[in-house]
Formats: structure tokens, sequence, C-alpha cells
């Protein structure tokens, strides 16, 4: 045994955030944390690393308690956080990174040298090829996320607490981290994982402890749990089916491109989607989903095809074009192009539809706050009030503003490209009943997810993408991981898929 | 639907708390204000009189008009370094047609606002189609519109104006200075603008978060040219008055006035990295320096004492704003 936590307790402002929370991490085990946003696993990690005291409770690391401490003391202890989002400075160079803050030195002048050995060392210990001198700037984000790992060891790190650590890694990237975490726990490093992907928990762990609004729920071997059973445990109830059977009437035909293509991203693109239809976008990270979408949308420019939409050809130079047309477009990046933070729920709700509530230029508050109350009804966004501003809503909430947000300009398709990314199992399931009223309404929709049984779940149809070729359009039973996963693979060279 | 998943609405506890302590971040400049001005006339018999109080809001005007014209700027997540460089352009360009018997009064009042509505539209259209940051290109235009204004004027200051347009700026209807009237009118559009139009809350959008802003299908570069246009356009009324005030078009007016109107929108909270701001501190922030300035008159402070304390109130003023957020 390694870490163990006993009756930890931790209030924000008379809000219990963790109530005698219990956990117990071996040597070298895959301890998996699992909990809807919310149930206190990022309160708990934050005590773990320092950067937060409990109010009550007892932590034994390697035999010793441990008394309120700080970061720098359980970074020498032996705790490291891979964070997801990623902290490292991208001037810098892999190796300088590694070692920021305790460069070697020699007569106070930083080692160059030396801190390159070191961290050559490292990456070799961890089995990656990346030269240390690179700027980090240049790296993936995969990358970037090794050498934090790297950096956790340099610490000599006991536990590492990994979050989130697959949100933005493409499938290969995925393997290389599995096996490195596999490689750790050999070494006797104990991780505790923290994920809302089933398939990565049930891969990797060998210990799933769950939380649930700050209480300690229950420690089993992973071997005891299924799916549904972990799910049911998180929520405190049953969630039925996550993916009720749709009864949308298929219409007309709302969106066909023909031949669309970008040299460098996509080329000969073909599909359609009706009223009332999911169509799937499946492949690969980097095979092209988002590019053809932002195209679609006009955020990006295509070289050769035609869209048509609602039977007329159209060319869409803007969003505002896409949005006139009646588009409407959820990004995978959320927070970067979804909703405007230090904004109010009803202003992000009303901003792609202002002129809608605009006479003379002027904004009608009346007409506005009325249609921002019917989509926080209608959507069921979970928010203190209508000038709350977005950036304190949960995962799941500002994903429903950003839905919203479409809804109001009345589209009749509409993108979502990763809908679902980082948010959780409750909110998950409100999103996919969501998109079976959308396509009973008739709205057509065109879905991009990574993972694939939401994919299977949602879609009428998958097109699948590899390396921006369109390698597979999948009807119902053809429809499978397996189908899915071998067309979006099928442009790989034949060594790689050995 | 039998999968609804109904999760109690419970309202997130520390919202209303936090809205609390946003607002009194909000009025702690307005508490400071009040404080400073209860201190003055305690100190001060002179400081509270109408008189003086006229004076007070005579001197700050300018700088406010500039100051509501940077505010949109800032907002928007830009900077505009020219508006002291327009105001002595649109003074040069006022005075030359301002003579007696020349033209009626309303030609150098159009044609200083069209200078100035030009140059905005000038630095959003570079801005919005360059990709240099704003900082670079007003910079840029703050030093050639100098020289403009110095070419306009032959280096030298022009005078002999009417008496129509003197009385712009240095006459008083029913009693109140028109300085005043134009500003409490300003300040009154600029706060319908900000709060109640479309544009207006498109510029909250692009300042506080560009990229969804754009996918929003907002027109971004349409949104900056706006604030430019706006910001050029005050700037060039503020020159106007000023010119009609000392009854001279004066190609070196206006020198660092930029820094000044910045200075009032950041100690109103309007934050440099976009978003935020409104008005109404804006006022606050052009008053306050306006007090401060004059207390110190009153006190015989010596005026190189009064810049250093100007500035120890600008970085205060931020220090309060982030603490203010990280309470958040």
């Amino acid at each position: 045994m390694i870490l163990s936590v006993t009756n930890l307790s931790k209030s924000f402002a008379g809000v219990k955030a963790l109530n005698n929370v219990q956990l117990t991490v071996q040597t070298g085990e895959v301890h998996a944390l699992m909990g809807e946003n919310g149930a206190g696993k990022s309160t708990f990690m934050k005590i773990l690393i320092g950067l937060l005291q409990p109010d009550a409770g007892e932590i034994i690391f390697d035999g010793k308690p441990l008394h309120h401490s700080n970061v720098n003391e359980m970074l020498e202890r032996g705790i490291s956080m891979i964070h997801q989002e990623l902290l490292t400075v991208p001037e810098l160079t892999v190796a300088q990174n590694i070692f920021l803050g305790r460069e070697p030195r020699r007569w106070g002048i930083i080692d160059e040298r030396k801190l390159n050995e070191q961290a050559t060392q490292l990456l070799t210990q961890l089995g990656v090829d990346l030269r240390p001198d690179v700027c980090m700037k240049y790296l993936s984000v995969a990358e970037r996320q090794l050498v934090d790992i790297a950096k956790a060891l340099s610490n000599k790190a006991r536990v590492i607490i990994m979050d989130e650590p697959t949100s933005a890694l493409s499938d290969k990237e995925v393997a290389t981290l599995f096996t490195i975490i596999r490689d750790l726990q050999r070494q006797g490093v104990a991780i505790i994982y923290i994920s809302h992907k089933m398939e990565e928990i049930f891969t990797l762990a060998d210990t799933i402890t769950v939380l649930r609004d700050g209480q300690f729920i229950a420690t089993r071997p992973a071997s005891e749990f299924t799916a549904q059973s972990l799910i049911a445990m998180m929520v405190g109830r049953e969630l039925g089916d996550l993916f009720p059977p749709s009864h949308a009437q298929l219409g007309p035909e709302v969106l066909r491109v023909e031949g669309l293509t970008q040299p460098g991203k996509f080329s000969d693109i073909t599909f359609s989607v009706r009223a009332g239809e999911v169509l799937g976008l499946a492949g690969l990270m980097g095979a092209g989903r988002t590019e053809v979408a932002r195209a679609i949308f006009g955020l990006d420019p295509y070289a050769r095809g035609t869209v048509y939409f609602n039977g007329q050809p159209v060319t869409v130079r803007s969003p505002q074009e896409a949005i006139a047309l009646g588009m409407g477009f959820v990004g995978e990046d959320r927070k970067g192009s979804g909703f405007v933070p230090g904004m109010s729920v009803k202003h992000n709700l009303t901003l792609a539809s202002l002129e809608q509530f605009a006479r003379r230029g002027l904004v009608a508050e009346g007409a506005e706050t009325a249609a921002a109350t019917q989509l926080v009804k209608d959507l069921n966004i979970k928010t203190a009030g209508l000038n709350q501003h977005v950036v304190y809503l949960s995962g799941g909430n500002q994903q429903k503003v950003v839905i919203g947000k479409v809804l109001q300009s009345a589209p009749s398709l509409i993108i979502l490209d990763e809908p679902t990314r980082g948010i959780d199992v409750g909110a998950k399931a409100e999103i996919y009943k969501l998109i079976n009223d959308l396509t009973a309404k008739g709205i057509a929709i065109l879905l991009i997810s990574s993972e694939l049984p939401e994919l299977l779940g949602l879609s009428n149809r998958i097109v699948v993408l590899a390396k921006g070729k369109q390698t597979a359009v999948l009807l119902g039973e053809e429809a499978t991981q397996e189908t899915i996963m071998h067309h979006a693979m099928q442009t790989e060279s034949p060594l790689s898929q050995l | 639907m039998n999968n609804v998943i109904d999760t109690p609405t419970k309202p997130v506890g520390q919202t209303t708390y936090q809205t609390q302590i946003r607002k009194l971040g909000q009025y702690g400049i307005l508490v400071a204000f009040i404080l400073i001005c209860l201190g003055l006339s305690v100190i001060s018999p002179k400081f509270l009189t109408v008189q003086n109080l006229m004076i007070i809001v005579m001197q700050v005007s300018i700088n406010a008009l500039l100051a509501f014209g940077v505010t949109f700027v800032i907002i928007t997540g830009g900077i505009d370094l020219s508006i002291g460089s327009i105001v002595a352009v649109a003074g040069v360009v006022a005075a030359s047609f301002a003579h007696p018997d020349t033209y009626p009064v309303i030609v150098p009042l159009a044609l200083a606002l069209a200078t100035g509505v030009a140059f905005g539209a000038l630095n959003g259209f570079v801005i919005t189609r360059s990709k240099v940051p704003p900082f670079i290109v007003t910079l840029g235009t703050m030093t050639i519109l100098r020289g403009l204004a110095l070419i306009l004027s032959k280096g030298r200051p022009i005078s002999n104006l009417s008496d129509t347009f003197s009385f712009l700026g240095g006459g008083k209807i029913l009693g109140v200075p028109n300085l005043i009237i134009v500003l409490v009118i300003a300040f009154i559009v600029c706060t319908i603008v900000l709060r109640k139009t479309v544009s207006g809350r498109y510029m909250y959008a692009v300042g506080g978060n560009e990229q969804a802003a754009r996918a929003s299908g907002i027109r971004v570069g349409k949104v900056k040219m706006q604030v430019y246009i706006l910001s050029g356009g005050l700037a060039a009324l503020a020159g106007v008055l000023l010119t009609s005030r000392i009854s001279t078009g004066q190609p070196n007016a206006g020198a660092g006035f930029e820094l000044d109107a910045i200075a009032a929108a950041i100690i109103g909270g309007t934050s440099t990295s976009g978003g935020t701001g409104t008005m109404t501190g804006t006022l606050i922030g052009a008053l306050l320096i306006g007090v401060i300035s004059n207390g110190l008159d009153l006190l015989n402070v010596s005026s190189y004492y009064q810049q250093v304390v100007m500035g120890v109130i600008i970085i205060g003023a931020v220090i309060l704003d982030s603490i203010n957020q990280k309470t958040n």
C-alpha cells in the first residue's frame, strides 16, 4: 500500500465538496476514480497534490502521515499529476520543461548538457522517441503529455494522477500511452486514473473507486463491475437505455455535398443528410472530419466540390451565410469557439440570433428574455439564473447553452462535432435525448464523434473517413465498431495494421 | 420519453454570492470616488462649491469623451493610441474653416468629425485586414496624424476664429456650459449603444471570445471597424470642443491625452484583455482623475506629485479589480 486516505472532508463556503472520503492505492496498480462532474474528484486530487488543504481526515503516504503540505513537498515525496490542460511552457525545450525549477547547475549556471542527457535518459526509459532539445511548441498534444509524464518520473513519482489523459489523443497515441502506463506499473508506480471513457477504465484499471456528490460510494476490483453497474453507481440510479429508439420520420434531403475537396485536408467527400436523420461521421483523429464540417459551415475554404442545401447549390463563404441558410454548428472546442465565458447565459443563448430581437438596432429585452427562458427550460440547463456567467456552469450545461444558441436561429441542419467530449454520463444521456428530440422535429444532424458507441447508438448511417478520404458509408447492420475501425484504418500502410 | 434524466434543478450555491461580490467590485471605484469627494470637501471649503464642481466637470469632459471612445475599443480587446493625435488633426481642420465671415459653423464641425471618422475607419481597416496588433497600428497612426496636424497648420497655431465657433466649446445654454451638455448627451448615447444595441452586445462578444463570436455568425471585422470609427469620431468631437474653447487650432493639442483616456477606462473597471467594461465606470474613472487633480491643486500640491499620485491610482485600481476577479 502506497497511499491511504481516510475520512477526508473539505467544504467551500459551507458547501461540502468532500465528505468522509476513503481511498487506498496499492503499489503499482491502476486505480480508476469515477464519478460524475461535481462528484468531488477534482477537489480530491487537488488535496492530494497539495493545492488545497483538507478540513479533516488523514493522508498516509508510504507509511508516513502527510500534514498541511504544499505542491512542492508533495512532488518531492512522489505524488505528481498530469493535468487535463497541460501545463508546459511552449517556448522552452523538452528538457527544459522536464526540469523546470530543478535545473542541474554548475556554479549557478544551468548545465545544458547534463540537462539534455538526463532528459534523454528519462525519455528512453519511457520508450519515447523525442529529442530533448526540441521546442515544446512543435510537439503534438500527445507528445507534450508524454513530456509531462517524463517530468513526473524525474520527480521520482510513486503515484501519478492522470486526469482525462486521452481526451485529445488519437487511437494510436492512446495505445502508446497505455503501453507506457503498463510499464510504469511494472516499475511500481501507482496510477490514479480519471476518465469518462468506460472502455479505457475496463482496459486499464485494476481497482475502481466511485464517488458521488462528495461521498465515498465504493472501492472494488474492476472485474466486479460492468459498464452498466458502474454507471448506475456513479449516478445513483439506473439510466435506462442511453440510446432510445428514434421515432423520427425521414424527410427530404437537407444537405448534400459532392466531391468536396481541399488539398492536404480532404478529397472527394460525397454524402447527404435527410431531414430527421442523424448522419454519423467517423474516423481517427486527423482523418479530416472536423475539417469537412468547418468547410461546409463556411469557417474554412474548400477548393472543389459542390454543397447543396435544400436542393439548391450554395456557396458558403462565412458562418453568417451558413446561419442565414439554416445551418447550425456546435464545434468540438467548446471553450475556444463555443461560448463567451464572461457573458451571461441569456446573452450567449441569443448571440447567434440577436437580429431576431432587434428593432432599429436596439435589443428588445423582453423578447430576448422570453426566448432565453424558454431555451433554459426546453434544454433543462441548470443555472442560477439567466444572468449567470456561462464560465460558472458545468461542462454539460455549457454545451447545452452552445446547442441552445444554435437552436435559437432555427436551423434545418445542425453539425455536432464531439458534442459530449469531457462531459459526464448523466449530461451525455441528456444530450442524446436532445438529439432525438431534434430529429423528431425534422432537423437533420451531422454528427462527428470519436466515441463509437455514441455514433452507433445515434446514427442512421455512418460515413467513414480515413486520412481525408471517404472509405465507406455504413448502413444499419453493417455498422459495428469493427467495421468502422476497419474502414477508418484503411489507408494505413499494411505494416502498421499488423 | 422514458429516458428523461431528472437531475434535481439545484441552483449553484455560490453563484448569487459571486454576482454580489462582482457588483461590489464595480461599486468599489464609486465608493472610492465618493470618499475622496467627502474628504476633499472637509479639507478644503472651496471644493464643494458649484463653481469648482463646474470647473472639474469641464476639465473632465474632453478626457471623458476620449475615454468613452476608447472604452468601446478596449471592450473588443483592442487599444487606440491615436486619439490624442486625432484631437489635434480635427482641431486644426476645424480651425482652418472657422475664421470669421467664411463658412457657417456647421462646416468646420462636420469636416472635423468626418476627419475623425475617416481616420478611425483607417485604423479599423488596417487592424482587421493586416492582423497587425492594434497597439502597433494605432502607435503608427498616432505619429502619422501628429505629423499631419503639423503639416496642415504649418506648425503654427491657427487663431482668429469666429465667435459662433468659440461658442461651441466655450459657451453656455441656460447657464450650463456646453461642454457639460455635450458630455451628458455623449454619455447617454454611448451607454445606449453599449448596453442596448446589437452592436454593443457584439463588442462584448468579440472581446470575450473572438472565435465564439465568429462561429456565431458575427462579422468580427465589422464590429472592430465600428469601435475604431466611434473612437475616432468621439476624439474629433473632443478636438473641436477643445479648439473652440481655447479659440485656437493647436497642432500640438491632445499630446498624451490617449493615456489619460485609457487610464479613465481602466480605473473604471474596463479590462484590457477585453470583454468587460461599462460607460458608467469610465465616467467615474474620468471624474476620479479630475477630482484628484483638482483636489491636489486646491491643496497646493505640486503638479509633479500629482503625476505620481495618478500612477499609483491606476495600478491600485487594477489590483483592486484583480482581487475581485480572484474572489470570484
